[in-house]
């Protein structure tokens, strides 16, 4: 009884994650029966791994944004603005990796807090804010660069490379890294002062306000972690790439979005998942591809996507409407 | 005895409506002070101006004597001052136990929460408060719950944080009779370990029934303060009451 009670309790507390899991495992089963011989390859995964996890970095901390009713466009451009910073500094400045690393998450950090500040005191909504964020950001990148790229091949011979990046028993570091990430987002979402105000935020900001949370300042917060969670993305990309380019990131606006919302994490604030936008990355990313290695056409990719997306979204509607 | 809160002379704007107009006002250890008013007399942003949510524009707030300087709800808590608000001040979607540590979570250094320490507590409140007609566990939503309960959920967040002055903006309101019991007999309880209690409310007979001293604010101005003794019945109250708004017009 007391064991059918717990089975019971735990699925209901955790049926937005839950779901977005069924979802991973339905898109996984598919792939598997559909072509067994590319998706039993570990060389194909290992390929998707390397993805995954920058993914991870950049849907997290939107876990928290949209969760506490705002949503913030602009990591997008902030994630190659860090990564230009990185690159920068070791490639014209000549500075140690690691400093210039730290530097890369400052950065991503101001550009966070810059957001948070517009939002809370110019009091313009965060879609509206984080959209010109957006372009401003990646025309300033257009301009200082002057669409050119910076090569940074020589990190490889540094410790930060392997530490970052390198394998760990065969295994990508960055998908450890994502996973350490993961962890402590959890217990900053779940058990921490942070997570719950942020929760209390989205659901109800007045009654927040009223019970002495500091909205304005646990918003900039947030908009500030959504920075270092772009900053992080932006520089293991390059890492990856050994590489960083003006456009660097913008594919990753819509599917990072998408990989929340499929993660089960609802418009409307005040709820989220973080493991449900673990299992809804790796959608995306096996999505992405997913549908080619299946010997399907490129051009079906978006296709596939929006379809994944309006299903899941369907799904995640049996959990309820927003209680008031 | 310096009393717990003394506002002196606030006023608050609102663009250009005068919604407090230079309001004094003390409440002291161990009595129930009851503020009664017509509706759009300003008693709710008196008591939002009083804890915190809105800063005034003049006047100045004493607590405990001393004078409080960057009020906000924030420094109303730690002061030892609850607040049950007529909206209830709840987050729905979030369990009864964060709505209960709302703004004051039992926390571990670095700001972790003492999840189970906190658990534990609101199961404790809420069973002691027995607002909950059925087996409710702590961990259920808010926006689950019925009127009262949820009204249970609010005085338990009041009363956990030992609170010194305790105040009830219209906890009444939409409550069934045998809720509204609840609510006198909770008054009654914390009046009875030498609490005090501001209670707002635009039904005189609830008001009368558990004051000890009555305040009536009209468009924004206290027009009048009474003691208990100075009125033998809730109808002779609504007579003294309706005589000094309409000598203030």
């Amino acid at each position: 009884m007391n064991k059918e009670y717990t089975i019971n309790s735990f699925i209901s507390e955790n049926s937005r994650p839950l779901s977005s899991l069924f979802y991973f495992v339905l898109i996984m089963t598919i792939f598997f029966t559909s072509s067994p011989e590319v998706f039993f390859s570990p060389k194909f995964h290992q390929a998707v791994l390397t993805v995954y996890p920058i993914i991870i970095f950049l849907v997290i901390p939107l876990v928290f944004v949209v969760t506490m009713g705002e949503i913030d466009l602009s990591f997008a451009s902030n994630f190659a603005f860090a990564s230009w910073i990185f690159s920068l500094l070791i490639k014209t400045f000549s500075i140690d990796p690691f400093l210039a690393f730290l530097f890369g998450i400052l950065a991503g950090a101001f550009i966070g807090v810059l957001m948070g500040c517009l939002v809370v005191y110019g009091r313009i909504s965060s879609l509206v804010a984080s959209l010109g964020a957006l372009f401003l950001i990646r025309g300033f990148l257009f301009v200082v660069s002057d669409s050119k790229s910076i090569t940074i091949i020589e990190i490889r011979n540094h410790w930060i490379y392997d530490l970052l990046v390198g394998k760990f028993f065969g295994l990508p570091m960055q998908f450890i890294w994502a996973g350490i990430f993961v962890i402590i987002s959890y217990f900053l979402y779940h058990r921490h002062v942070f997570g719950a105000h942020i929760h209390h935020i989205g659901d109800n900001p007045e009654s927040a306000a009223q019970m002495g949370i500091n909205v304005d300042r646990t918003r900039i917060f947030c908009f500030m972690f959504c920075g270092i969670g772009a900053a992080l993305a932006g520089m293991f990309s390059t890492l990856v790439n050994f590489t960083w380019w003006p456009t660097q990131g913008f594919g990753y606006l819509l599917l990072a979005l998408a990989s929340v919302f499929v993660g089960g994490t609802p418009t409307w604030g005040g709820v989220g998942t973080i493991f449900g936008a673990v299992f809804g990355s790796g959608v995306i990313a096996y999505m992405e591809t997913g549908i080619v290695a299946m010997g399907w056409s490129g051009l079906w990719r978006q296709f596939f996507n929006g379809l994944i997306i309006i299903l899941a979204l369907l799904g995640h509607r049996f959990h309820g409407n927003r209680i008031r | 005895m310096e009393p717990i809160i003394e506002l002196r002379n606030i006023s608050k704007n609102f663009g250009g409506i005068t919604a407090l107009n230079s309001v004094s006002l003390e409440v002291n250890e161990g009595e129930v002070v009851g503020l009664i008013g017509d509706n759009g007399a300003g008693k709710s942003t008196l008591i939002k101006t009083l804890v915190g949510v809105h800063q005034p524009d003049l006047g100045e707030i004493f607590i405990r004597g001393q004078r409080a300087d960057n009020w906000n709800a924030k420094k109303a808590r730690e002061a030892k001052i609850e607040t049950v608000f007529q909206d209830r001040a709840l987050t729905p979607q979030q369990s009864i136990v964060w709505n209960i540590f709302m703004g004051k979570e039992l926390r571990y250094p670095l700001g972790f929460i003492r999840v189970k320490e906190q658990q534990d507590q609101a199961n404790r409140i809420i069973r002691e408060i027995g607002f909950t007609s059925k087996l409710i566990d702590a961990k259920s939503q808010v926006g689950n719950l019925s009127g009262g309960e949820r009204q249970g959920v609010a005085i338990a967040r009041a009363i956990y944080n030992d609170a010194e002055l305790i105040i009830l903006d219209e906890p009444t309101t939409a409550l069934s009779l045998i809720e509204t019991q609840k609510v006198f007999d909770f008054v009654n309880n914390i009046k009875a370990k030498g609490r005090s209690v501001l209670f707002i409310g635009h039904n005189i007979f609830h008001v009368f029934d558990i004051s000890d001293r009555f305040v009536i604010l009209d468009r924004g101005k206290v027009v009048h303060q009474l003691e208990k003794s100075d009125v033998d019945s809730p109808e002779n109250l609504i007579k003294i009451m309706k005589e000094t708004v309409e000598k203030g017009e």
